[in-house]
């Protein structure tokens, strides 16, 4: 005969129907999501799914989904805040785990028929025999009768999933042998404080968000309320149950049994299954709503942070992929802080978490079409994204389907070309803003005349758009053809390298073409040239704060190369907003919505930050900025680094 | 007449009482900032487009006034968005959105 002892009672049920239906949904969708992915991402995938890139792909997802680093870095408390929830959470399911395997490992070897007279009696397991002399009677009667050979009862522990967030109940009392007991039960509680931590910030944070250091935070809908409210009664009614069984039985650790010594046994008695059914029926009310709310993010975000990390990138159109990160959104609402519309014109309706909101409620009318187009793509929220979701992106996307993206008419363009005045190893670029800023163009041609470089100014006479504007705006087929008219230019010239001075065509030289030459801004051409000891730059004293353009800094990463030109001819400035933070001019070509007030705002906030303190000179590397912060003072020069550069040169 | 390179225009005046002003209003609607607009040419002058071919935005305004909307849209799809117009602009008129916004309109009132 073999005797079977199985944890299990009645409020059980509710979390495990929870869990089935949250799997079986989050299953299910990702599923169909993961079918939606385009050729190209499916090639990725399939060379890439199983390669060395999973381990920087596994390093993210522990950093991004449980430490939240990048939240920390961002803003600590609003961090610690983030990794309390899903690091104490995680941690309290996973140390469960390990301590009632390891418990059960002890109680394995204790095959004594007291033990399971005691789990029955006290802890309600589920006990029974199987085996050639079944008993009827003592599955209905609940008696044991030990009836082996040796003498010997053999009892067999079962360990189903769910006895790890149930613990405290079945165990009531510890095995003798298992000696960690008390260790196990002070670390669960030290971690449901840790949760603690985060749910009082959570709540703080409802009323006094500048207290965590945000200036707003995200407005939810009433689903996700209800979903959240039962996120946060979850833990307290842990804590009531967990200090109820230690009232009555003092299995509880440091802090559950301090709280369960407030109760009176007598009273609580007849409420232990209540409070825990309590506690199971908020597990599984939770678990059933998150498919549905902004707490989808909780697996999603793995997910897609394994996505992207193998390789996958968002396309123009809509995608599988654009459903990973449409649900891997969080609405931390970090990308609401950064945001220059926010922070300087106070509108609080079109931050990236609320377009995503709307794209997954599958919105349309002129609501999401009124949040899709103002923005000034900047990136400042896609570079703060804890999570990594390509907003701008996004925003593209949801543009393009407005769009009456039709053939353009641009057959006018081959009508006049700027000749192939010296076919040499360099093609510059200007863009249409340097036509406006001719200081800039100049300086680049003194620059490549002293360097002694051959260059070929393709679009002296007359411009044609390196397409990045129509392809903001959502005209994606008539910015392919403009992609198609420059990349025949400059593959029948016979260059070997590309040089923009404008940051708004380098990102889309680099990003959106596929030229077979190196693309590179003025000022990393500069900074090579300098390097190279091409251009002899003599050092003034003038003090000059930088300026990183939208484009350049946040849309391709090029920090340093400014800087380093920079601080070979003038001395740098630093400014509170710079590199990742720097703020927009307000003139960037992303938005059509604002007005030339609200751009000016933006600008003089931006023109601040750079100003705080005292300077000769305000360098930019974009013609945009440039013209922006022109208009703007009079008390300080405005310059492209390129003028600087060709005012110090040493002939 | 046809050798001389020049022939009679058709007159072209247009009785504004009779014109509709129905897509202007709208257009006035969505973009506020063209009630500021007179018709200096900036726009026009630094035009990107305007460089190879004859497509002028004050031309094209003067037009969709007029209630002239035959082949404005072939006009406007010459536009390569780069917003020099919008960055010269002495008054201040949000062109890229204009230019976006009459597309439009013409499409939907087509």
């Amino acid at each position: 005969m073999k005797i079977h002892a199985y944890p299990y009672n009645d409020f059980v049920i509710p979390f495990l129907i929870g869990t089935i239906l949250l799997f079986s949904i989050i299953i299910y969708k990702y599923i169909r999501w993961i079918r939606r992915f385009s050729d190209e991402q499916r090639k990725v995938i399939r060379s890439n799914w199983y390669s060395w890139k999973i381990f920087p792909a596994i390093w993210e997802m522990i950093r991004e989904g449980l430490l939240h680093v990048r939240i920390l870095k961002e803003n600590l408390l609003l961090g610690i805040m983030h990794q309390a929830y899903a690091l104490g959470w995680f941690l309290l399911i996973l140390v469960g785990a390990i301590e009632s395997r390891d418990a059960f490992f002890t109680l394995q070897h204790e095959q004594s028929i007291e033990t399971v007279r005691e789990l029955d009696a006290q802890n309600g397991w589920y006990i029974y025999n199987t085996g050639e002399n079944k008993d009827p009677e003592y599955l209905n009667q609940r008696r044991y009768r030990v009836e082996t050979e040796d003498g010997i009862a053999r009892i067999h522990y079962h360990r189903p999933f769910y006895v790890g967030i149930f613990y405290r109940y079945f165990v009531h009392k510890a095995p003798a042998a298992f000696h960690q007991h008390k260790a196990y039960s002070d670390l669960m509680d030290a971690l449901l404080l840790y949760v603690f931590l985060g749910l009082t910030m959570a709540i703080i944070k409802i009323f006094w968000s500048k207290i965590l250091g945000m200036r707003r935070t995200t407005k939810h809908t009433i689903v996700d309320r209800f979903s959240k409210f039962s996120l946060w009664m979850i833990f307290p009614l842990r804590l009531l149950a967990e200090s109820v069984t230690a009232c009555l039985y003092g299995n509880g650790g440091f802090f559950t049994q301090a709280v369960g010594n407030l109760f009176d046994p007598m009273i609580v008695r007849g409420l232990e299954t209540s409070v825990w059914m309590l506690y199971s029926l908020m597990l599984g009310v939770f678990f059933v709503t998150m498919p549905f709310t902004r707490y989808m993010h909780i697996f999603t975000e793995l997910l897609l942070i394994y996505f992207r990390k193998i390789g996958v990138r968002e396309e123009t159109g809509k995608t599988g992929y654009t459903l990973f990160e449409l649900n891997a959104c969080s609405r931390c609402g970090v990308c609401i802080s950064g945001c220059p519309i926010d922070r300087v014109l106070e509108n609080h309706e079109i931050q990236s978490v609320y377009l995503i909101r709307s794209l997954r409620n599958q919105e349309r009318g002129s609501r999401l079409k009124m949040i899709a187009d103002n923005c000034l793509m900047c990136d400042r929220c896609t570079v703060d994204c804890p999570v990594g979701i390509d907003l701008s992106a996004l925003r593209r996307q949801t543009r393009a389907k407005g769009a009456i993206d039709t053939v353009g008419n641009y057959s006018y363009l081959n009508k006049r070309q700027s000749p192939f005045n010296a076919i040499g190893r360099v093609a510059y670029f200007g863009g249409c803003m340097s036509h406006l800023t001719p200081g800039i163009t100049e300086s680049m041609e003194k620059i490549f005349t002293a360097a002694g470089q051959k260059y070929w100014y393709m679009d002296k006479l007359g411009t044609i758009c390196c397409g990045r504007p129509l392809q903001q705006q959502g005209f994606t087929n008539q910015a392919a053809e403009l992609r198609k008219k420059n990349t025949d230019l400059i593959e029948k010239s016979g260059s070997t390298m590309l040089v923009t001075s404008c940051p708004i065509c380098y990102q889309s030289f680099k990003k959106e073409y596929n030229l077979n030459i190196p693309v590179v801004h003025h000022t990393e051409y500069i900074d090579m040239l300098i390097k190279q000891g091409c251009l002899k730059v003599r050092h003034d004293d003038r003090k000059v704060s930088y300026h990183d353009p939208c484009e350049l800094g946040r849309g391709c990463g090029i920090y340093e190369e400014p800087r380093q030109v920079l601080s070979a001819v003038t001395n740098l400035q630093k400014t509170r907003y710079q590199r990742e933070k720097s703020v927009c001019c307000g003139f960037n070509l992303g938005d059509t919505k604002l007005s030339l007030e609200e751009q000016t705002k933006i600008r003089n906030a931006s023109l601040a930050n750079l100003t705080s303190k005292p300077v000769d000179a305000i360098a930019t590397a974009c013609p945009m900025c440039k013209k922006a912060f022109q208009h703007a003072t009079n008390d300080y020069p405005v310059k492209d680094i390129a003028e600087i550069v060709a005012e110090n040169l040493i002939n | 007449m046809n050798k001389f390179g020049f022939a009679i225009k058709t007159p072209r005046s247009e009785d504004m009482d009779k014109v509709s002003l129905e897509r202007y209003n709208m257009l006035l609607d969505r973009v506020p900032s063209f009630k500021r607009c007179f018709q200096c040419g900036c726009c026009s002058a630094t035009c990107s487009a305007r460089q190879y071919t004859e497509f002028s935005i004050r031309r094209i305004h003067t037009s969709f006034r007029r209630g002239e909307y035959e082949g404005l849209d072939e006009q406007l799809k010459k536009c390569m968005l780069c917003g020099k117009c919008t960055l010269v602009c002495p008054r201040g008129v949000n062109l890229r959105s204009l230019i976006i916004n009459m597309r439009q309109i013409l499409d939907e009132t087509k």
